[in-house]
């Protein structure tokens, strides 16, 4: 392949100097090997170096650099350069305030992770070797471990943008029904009560836009729908 | 300029594997523990091992860590230090059962046990034959361990400082370490972490190479803060070479492949490891296979239009074993090989992948440096584990699943050891001395002003072009000769970087300047240490120290069966002898290393 010229359009915002938020447009020339749209990222900052992104495993299993591309958020290291129409429209995640182009503020998103106990709860004694669980029991955990925090899902969800603050959103809901679904987990009971609420669990309107743009193909909606049977069948 | 100071009991630098883990028996501890970490804690590089972590649980087959110490000592090329060794595979159950704990969702066997795995150089009864060591959960081994240290992290409450990047190491007029200074990367401030005892778990480097398995945060920051202080760093000329990239983007393919029963093959559509390797073939140690490899693409039986690279085949595998077993190695190659594993073998060149060497300590995790009365006299304060630490378990050659086990022993000793000094020391904290921040002032003032001066993203790549051509999979004395002078003249560029983005708000062109000021360290510490190293040994391998009779592999015992120590002051170095003695077996005596 030869080497191509691509056309972007890309959001800009440094609050140090800009008064606000603008689209910056430019060309860029890529070299055969530029696959993913992380490789021409990094290209354009070799060309201008306050371009700012956060990026780290460029093989997509670190969640750093989420953002929306095209209209549609995804993991720049993982989005072929060859796939997107041009100009190729990068903005930050929405709905999480901006640090500084395409760099967002996540505290809001952690926050709702760190507010479903992320994290095996299990009060007997630690017996000497592992606690045994079956293959058919460990492959209930197959589709929410793998989760990587990108934040793709929650951010492209109407609901956790209306309600950041209550709505746990679809990544913290998967995180949550993970340890649901975990026969070493004892929680079962608190993890409910935790999410029983109008809003923490319930804001979901199975939309599934967290489904579509998952870069792990993981499917944040049925863990949420699987959570609500969990609360019906409590309260039969 | 006056800076903030921050005070806590310790101060762990890194929040990958050996970070979290020290981290877990600092705040059960009840100590005021913070960890700094460039990245949030789960975006840490322990996130993309993929293969497993060795433990001898013996839950397919029989199994002792005995022969899991002696595998090691053997892929160490007898470089690793054996007491550190046995300790090492000795703890490996315990570690591993305590992350089952933790919740870390490992594979399991129909008996509802931890899966295993064979894997390369891991065998049983004394090199016999391979065993399943490895302990899996599927290929994401270590982003299920790094989630679930982070779980437990997070229910133990430690205090995490996301997105903060150390600088400097502090130390007193005694040579004790006292702190670290670090930059807040959202808003440039800099503050003082003034601390009883830090904790470097700041990964590998990588990313001096041009073609590198790593992130790109594997700046070796840990290595390069602690080499500024004077502290000398340890067989550096030590790295793995993975002999499964993905060819051309450098993306890992786990070792577990060839454990789950794949073969590479040449153009030829031959099984040549079978020549090289007759016993344990596929899966002999990284350095044989990658070395291998490259045999075969120089001799003209590589692969692909350029012939330069050879084909890792599992298409004969069933593919309910790959999309159970191997699903995230499915999903790389489609995405950066272009190829379906089920139908079509992927294409993988041997890429630079892990650092054997860094800073000095002992199995305690304590950092241990030559004095006026020892060779190994521990610095008061100052810990390292995971990559950046040198205990030494890899000696020459680090085996595979190895890796993630010496994070886990590692930290959790290193935590171990940390709370046991601070417990010993009075109330207050030793007093900084004055100047404690004027030096990393300093270094961000000199870059902020420098005009004229170098390019980050042109030497940074000078850099990397220079190490893979100068000192790669084989190594030759003219080119490593000329190796060491062409990185002292890009160190000229580097100490004169300049960057033209001066914002306050999370500048990331001043922090790549800054990680390549850690990288350069690296550079040097690799390119002069294996300059002088005339043997051949373990991933280091060199023309002019061929295979012979009184030489096996080149490996030169009489002269070489030592460890190398580089210190950044007048570019020196020093040696201290290899520990042969374990702590309580009988020591593994030097043989010529076969598979």
């Amino acid at each position: 392949m030869a080497n191509r010229t691509v056309r972007f359009s890309i959001y800009r915002y440094d609050p140090d100097k800009d008064e606000k938020p603008y689209m910056q447009d430019l060309t860029v020339e890529l070299e055969p090997t530029d696959r993913k749209l992380l490789d021409a990222l990094v290209r354009i900052k070799a060309m201008d170096d306050s371009l700012s992104f956060r990026r780290s495993c460029r093989e997509g299993v670190c969640g750093s650099d989420a953002m929306n591309i095209n209209g549609k958020n995804g993991l720049a290291c993982l989005i072929e350069i060859d796939s997107l129409t041009w100009p190729i429209t990068l903005r930050p995640l929405p709905g999480l305030p901006v640090v500084r182009d395409l760099i967002v503020d996540m505290t809001q998103f952690f926050k709702q992770y760190h507010s479903i106990t992320p994290y095996l709860v299990n009060n007997d004694p630690p017996p000497e070797r592992e606690r045994l669980q079956s293959p058919e029991e460990r492959e209930e955990l197959d589709g929410l471990y793998e989760c990587i925090l990108c934040a793709c899902c929650s951010t492209s969800c109407p609901s956790f943008w209306w309600n950041p603050d209550k709505f746990v959103g679809p990544a913290g809901l998967l995180a949550a029904y993970r340890f649901l679904a975990d026969t070493r987990d004892q929680a079962t009971s608190e993890r409910l009560d935790n999410l029983e609420d109008p809003y923490r669990l319930f804001r979901c309107h199975t939309i599934m836009n967290c489904v579509d743009v998952c870069p792990k193909g993981l499917n944040p909606t049925r863990a949420i729908s699987n959570i609500k049977d969990m609360m019906v069948r409590r309260a039969v | 300029m006056s800076v903030p100071v921050r005070k806590f009991d310790a101060v762990i630098v890194g929040a990958g594997g050996a970070g979290l883990r020290a981290a877990i028996q600092l705040s059960e501890a009840g100590l005021k523990t913070a960890v700094l970490s460039k990245v949030f804690p789960t975006r840490s590089h322990t996130v993309a091992a993929q293969g497993g972590v060795a433990a001898s649980l013996g839950n397919s087959e029989e199994d002792h860590w005995h022969w899991h110490m002696y595998d090691t000592v053997k892929g160490s090329d007898w470089l690793g230090d054996q007491d550190a060794i046995e300790f090492m595979c000795r703890k490996a159950n315990e570690v591993v059962v305590e992350l089952e704990h933790y919740g870390m969702p490992f594979d399991r066997t129909d008996a509802g046990k931890i899966y295993q795995r064979p894997f390369g150089g891991h065998m049983s009864n004394f090199g016999e034959k391979p065993v399943r060591r490895s302990c899996a959960a599927a290929d994401r081994t270590g982003h299920a361990m790094l989630h679930a240290m982070y779980q437990r992290n997070v229910k133990v409450n430690t205090q995490f400082f996301v997105e903060w990047m150390a600088l400097d190491l502090v130390r007193d007029e005694e040579g004790a370490v006292v702190g670290v200074t670090a930059m807040e990367m959202e808003t440039s401030e800099i503050v003082m972490f003034h601390a009883k005892a830090v904790l470097f778990a700041t990964g590998g480097a990588g990313r001096i190479f041009h073609s590198s398995t790593n992130a790109f945060i594997n700046t070796g920051d840990g290595v390069g803060m602690a080499a500024r202080a004077g502290i000398p760093l340890e067989d550096m000329e030590f790295w793995q070479f993975h002999p499964t990239g993905v060819a051309g983007a450098g993306v890992l393919i786990t070792e577990g492949v060839r454990g789950e029963g794949g073969i590479l093959r040449n153009s030829d559509k031959e099984r040549f490891m079978e020549r090289y390797a007759p016993n344990a073939k596929d899966l002999a140690s990284r350095d044989v296979v990658s070395r291998a490899m490259v045999t075969e693409i120089n001799e003209g039986r590589g692969c692909g239009p350029n012939k330069d690279h050879v084909l890792l085949d599992i298409t004969h595998l069933p593919p309910e074993t790959i999309l159970k077993r191997l699903p995230g190695i499915r999903e790389i190659a489609i995405q950066f090989a272009g190829v379906d594993p089920i139908k079509e073998p992927i294409p993988v060149v041997p890429t630079c992948h892990y650092q054997m060497g860094g800073i000095p300590t002992n199995y305690n995790g304590e950092v241990v440096v030559p004095s006026a009365t020892s060779k190994s006299e521990v610095v008061s304060g100052f810990y390292a584990a995971g990559e950046c630490a040198c205990a030494s378990v890899h000696g020459a050659n680090r085996l595979g699943t190895n890796s993630l086990l010496d994070l886990l022993v590692f930290g959790k000793s290193a935590g171990e050891s940390m709370v046991d000094f601070i417990k010993s020391q009075p109330a207050a904290h030793r007093p900084l001395p004055a100047n404690a921040c004027d030096f990393t002032l300093s270094r961000v003032d000199r870059l902020n002003n420098q005009r004229g001066g170098a390019n980050v993203h042109e030497a940074r790549l000078a850099m990397q072009r220079a190490m893979q051509k100068h000192c790669g999979v084989f190594r030759f004395k003219k080119l490593l000769e000329e190796g060491v002078q062409q990185i002292s003249e890009i160190a000229g560029q580097v100490a004169q970087t300049e960057i033209a983005d001066k914002s306050r708000v999370f500048n990331t062109a001043r922090l790549e300047a800054l990680e390549l000021d850690n990288l350069i360290e690296v550079a040097k510490a690799t390119m002069v240490s294996a300059n002088a190293r005339t043997e051949s040994r373990g991933a280091h391998v060199r023309d002019d120290a061929p295979d012979t009779t009184e030489r096996p592999n080149g490996r030169d015992d009489q002269n070489w069966l030592k460890h190398t120590l580089w210190f950044r002051e007048g570019n020196r170095l020093d040696y201290k002898p290899v520990n042969l003695k374990p702590l309580s077996v009988e020591t593994i005596a030097l043989k010529k290393r076969a598979y």
